[in-house]
């Protein structure tokens, strides 16, 4: 890539994130609904597994009522990264034909939904971080990060950000091979929750799901930029957490390109 | 206006019988749901034996309670009042107000995605494999208790989607509204009695879900008092006559884009 294309990306995304973030901040009211309807999820689970470890002396499996409370409130700022543009929103661009007009534009599509996402991530995590307090004087988390698991928590959000991207776009664009993508969809969704500390810290689960969850993307978007920040990995493991992200996102950037090569051939669209 | 319900209600399932693979996709979603559902339960009491009191076949009621009425909710409910928000973002509630009916009726039995009653079956299967397992079984009056509750639970869904819906009078932009309703209803999947006190009072009270759930799993496992069905009519009567005040109130702010 020459230093003039380099020099145009970042235009690019500095541009879609700046607008993203002045769009965002008109619809306060809807966001902060949006995002007490996001944070009772965790909540939901924080709640449950504290019951739990009470009537067990006050830990589940070693894992105490203020670790808990940690992981499940770094939940929603992972879970906040994790938005990404959704499948379905694929489905509905395909079947339209809007892929018309995106071929026509000078860089590939996906740096449209990478960039405006991103800007997203600014204002939506502003608006989360007084909920968190609050939830911490409730809960009372137990929280001490070293200065090394705060940078890798802050690299690892983003690589969450990405893998779950490429890998929602690459799921997206099974609807050029077939129009009956939902069942699909759920499943994978249904996957993710169970498979990617979404739903409780993996090491609570069965070990057959650990198992499966070390061979899958899941849990390099979830449970990995939580636990880098909250539990007492290693460096050692911590780089080598950052080293998965990067190889799933490699994976995934592979099967979003070579999917787009095929699937370009297969397009054709009605209108315009 | 019973036959006027009628009317809508057959509009309804011959519009949506036309769209008959519908149906499989939304049984595919409720046999996904149940089995989350289920794994869930399993893994929470992998770890333990009792929830707050609740064993695992009790929670098993709870669980179909919720997936039930959410049948109920996305069936009738919700549809009817996205519709609400929708029309009165683009100005089309005017046809509505228009009819020489009661514009709160109208608003409410407009629509009908019968397909999503598919969780009505699938929840009512799983309330009854958990009563099944349940020792000492359930008597007749407990059943009817439990049924009385349910209708009354879909009523405090109604009024607090309609309230919700009502909000559109004000703020324009509501996308948020289902996804909203979603999380606070996903809180009903476990007994009311779990959360912390200022949570467990909005949920009961704000947030109508611990009423609307938990209440009538109460009847069915022998732990309902007297007194709690005597404050949820109360607060169900109280909260239909609130929901329908403040329609009326917010209907007073609208303008109307076509006329």
């Amino acid at each position: 890539m020459t230093e003039s294309a380099v020099r145009s990306y970042y235009d690019f995304y500095a541009t879609s994130v700046r607008t993203q973030i002045q769009t965002q901040f008109q619809y306060r009211a809807a966001m902060w609904m949006y995002t007490l309807g996001m944070v009772a999820e965790p909540t939901i689970y924080l709640v449950v597994w504290t019951t739990i470890a009470r009537t067990h002396g006050g830990s589940v499996d070693g894992v105490g009522t203020g670790a808990f409370a940690a992981y499940y409130i770094v939940w929603t700022l992972v879970r906040t990264m994790n938005i990404v543009f959704t499948p379905f929103g694929w489905e509905w661009r395909i079947r339209e034909g809007q892929f018309s007009g995106w071929l026509l534009k000078p860089i590939h599509p996906i740096h449209y939904d990478l960039a405006s996402f991103a800007g997203q991530k600014v204002p939506w995590i502003v608006l989360y971080l007084p909920i968190a307090v609050a939830l911490s004087l409730v809960f009372h988390p137990a929280l001490h990060p070293r200065p090394v698991e705060v940078v890798v928590f802050l690299v690892a959000i983003w690589g969450a950000y990405v893998i779950r991207s490429m890998n929602a776009f690459a799921l997206g664009m099974i609807t050029f091979w077939t129009t009956r993508v939902a069942a699909i969809f759920q499943v994978w969704f249904l996957a993710e929750l169970l498979l990617s500390g979404r739903l409780l810290p993996l090491p609570l689960m069965p070990q057959w799901a650990q198992t499966a969850a070390a061979w899958l993307p899941f849990k390099w978007t979830f449970y990995f930029p939580i636990e880098a920040l909250v539990g007492n990995m290693s460096t050692g493991s911590l780089v080598v957490g950052l080293g998965m992200q990067l190889l799933w996102t490699a994976i995934m950037a592979g099967a979003v390109l070579g999917m787009w090569g095929f699937a370009l051939r297969q397009y054709t669209a009605v209108g315009n | 206006m019973l036959r006027l319900v009628g009317t809508f209600l057959r509009l309804g399932v011959m519009n949506e019988m036309q769209y008959r693979t519908n149906f499989f996709i939304a049984a595919f979603q409720s046999v996904l749901a149940v089995g989350v559902g289920i794994a869930v339960l399993a893994l929470v009491y992998s770890h333990t034996t009792s929830l707050n009191g609740w064993t695992e076949s009790q929670l098993l009621i709870i669980l179909g309670i919720q997936i039930l009425l959410g049948g109920i909710v996305h069936a009738t409910i919700q549809p009817n009042m996205e519709r609400v928000v929708t029309e009165v973002q683009d100005g089309k509630l005017d046809f509505a107000l228009t009819k020489p009916q009661d514009s709160q009726l109208i608003v409410s039995v407009r629509q009908l995605d019968i397909w999503q009653a598919v969780d009505v079956v699938s929840g009512a299967i799983v309330v009854g494999v958990g009563v099944s397992r349940l020792h000492g079984g359930t008597g007749a009056g407990h059943a009817l208790a439990f049924l009385a509750l349910l209708g009354l639970g879909a009523v405090f869904l109604y009024c607090f989607w309609l309230i919700l819906a009502t909000g559109a009078f004000w703020i324009v932009n509501m996308w948020f509204l289902s996804e909203l309703f979603e999380g606070m209803y996903q809180t009903g999947r476990w007994p009311i009695g779990v959360y912390p006190g200022w949570l467990r009072y909005s949920m009961t009270y704000l947030v109508p879900v611990g009423f609307a759930v938990t209440v009538p799993a109460e009847a069915l496992t022998h732990r309902l008092q007297w007194s709690t069905v005597v404050v949820a009519i109360g607060f169900a009567v109280v909260l239909a006559a609130f929901a329908r005040w403040f329609w009326r109130f917010g209907l007073r702010r609208y303008s109307g884009a076509s006329a």
